[in-house]
């Protein structure tokens, strides 16, 4: 579909990834316990709305992660769940896996950032196999989508240009658990009882463009506004 | 008090075709020594019980790599295509478990309990063939305990009365796995005398561990 966003106001186009990364981390706010993904919801922490004050947790152990150290200063026994080399920033805690995932499943985890294969209208995520392709393994991703109070599923709209917001996911579920938001550089749908709600249109992207890159039935009232990104 | 033992000792404790849980979590706080050993040691048909199976040949990957492993019971394997190959040409037979059930199966065997309640893995292929159970109107999958004959762990700091304490995320399944071994190895960086780790910083109690592994010599 699109690759980079068009625009008309001069500024730099940006990329798919980032929109996405730039409206997640529009969800986020202080005092918050949040789980970012590998990959592309990793990127939400470099967006952060100011002065937000917000705990990420790895959930290999940390409660506190911070960014990359310098090359040189790393610690071998500091890393986060993709097994790269990351800091911890102060007041961090450091946890076994038993605790880490009892603040995953026991609702104590504000928001979990996490990729998709596919969401369908019920809401469901599929993300962690594609039968007879990649199996990869669950790691934490079934956790995190059955028991973090808010799920948020950042991905690309499609999959070079094949619907991934489908009617039924034909992949393997993640959870039964419906998922609280999915922001794509198109758009932003929120899955509800009675279905997807097209709440927001990516930059210079018209309704039309989201339908017709979506094979799931979307709900769409009144006027869509544009992402304040 | 316990006696330091070499990695080839630990190694010639363990027999082919026994169950071990091995800490770590993407090779970080894994018993990376006491692996080699293993795998110098030519053992065969093991069981092993961790979290991934690290990178292609390094943490538990070099187990898989030599040929040791007939089953793997995992939450992740995507970072070692050589475990993928081997679990599809059938050398070894995978069993895929959610992160958080699995350090709770650990857990449920160390502390016995007879499973746990978890309403992870619902409507999904982990569900197939378990038992679900209501409680106050919320449904649940019957998960069973996991027992290991041996525990292969690491840690930063041991006393010499077993008392482990852990490093940041070098903790991981660690302190699970040191109460649901049969037989708890532990591959300490440092052992300090006892009475050097206050009683606050002990994140396991000696008496879950068996045999502490000496300094590389």
């Amino acid at each position: 579909m699109m690759s980079d966003t068009a625009n008309n106001t001069g500024k730099p186009a940006m990329s798919a990834k980032e929109v996405i990364a730039r409206r997640v981390a529009a969800e986020l706010k202080s005092g918050m316990l949040v789980n970012l993904g590998i990959g592309l919801p990793s990127m939400v922490a470099n967006y952060l709305p100011p002065h937000a004050d917000v705990f990420f947790q790895a959930e290999n152990g940390l409660i506190g992660l911070g960014a990359r150290p310098q090359e040189g200063m790393e610690d071998p026994f500091l890393t986060d769940a993709g097994g790269g080399f990351v800091s911890a920033v102060p007041g961090a805690a450091s946890i076994d896996s038993a605790m880490s995932f009892g603040l995953i499943r026991g609702g104590h985890l504000d928001i979990t950032v996490l990729g998709g294969l596919q969401v369908d209208e019920r809401g469901y995520l599929a993300n962690w196999m594609v039968p007879g392709q990649k199996v990869p393994g669950m790691g934490g991703a079934m956790d995190l989508v059955a028991g973090a109070k808010q799920v948020i599923v950042s991905m690309v709209h499609t999959a070079k240009g094949t619907p991934k917001i489908v009617p039924l996911c034909d992949l393997p579920l993640t959870a039964a658990r419906r998922v609280s938001l999915i922001v794509t550089e198109m758009a932003v749908i929120e899955p509800t009882e009675d279905g997807l709600v097209l709440r927001e249109r990516g930059p210079g992207v018209s309704v039309e463009d989201i339908v017709a890159a979506t094979s799931a039935k979307l709900i769409i009232k009144g006027d869509v506004p544009e992402m304040q990104l | 008090m316990k006696k330091a033992i070499k990695a080839e000792e630990a190694a010639a404790l363990i027999p082919d075709g026994a169950s071990l849980m091995i800490g770590g979590f993407m090779t970080v706080g894994s018993p990376l020594r006491l692996i080699q050993a293993l795998v110098e040691r030519g053992v065969k048909d093991l069981t092993i019980i961790g979290n991934d199976a690290g990178l292609p040949g390094k943490g538990m990957g070099a187990l898989v790599r030599a040929g040791a492993v007939r089953k793997a019971i995992m939450t992740h394997i995507g970072l070692n295509p050589e475990i993928q190959e081997k679990m599809i040409s059938g050398e070894i037979e995978v069993e895929l478990v959610p992160q958080g059930t699995l350090v709770e199966r650990i857990r449920a065997a160390g502390t016995g309990l007879g499973g746990v309640l978890t309403a992870t893995g619902i409507g999904t292929p982990v569900e197939d063939g378990k038992q679900k159970i209501d409680v106050d109107g919320k449904t649940y999958l019957l998960e069973k305990p996991l027992h290991a004959d041996f525990a292969l762990l690491s840690c930063f700091q041991a006393d010499y009365n077993g008392n482990l304490s852990y490093a940041l995320t070098a903790r991981n399944f660690n302190p699970a796995m040191a109460l649901a071994g049969k037989t708890v190895i532990v591959e300490p960086d440092l052992i300090v005398p006892v009475g050097v780790i206050p009683p606050d910083a002990v994140h396991t109690p000696g008496v879950l561990v068996d045999h502490l592994l000496g300094r590389a010599a």
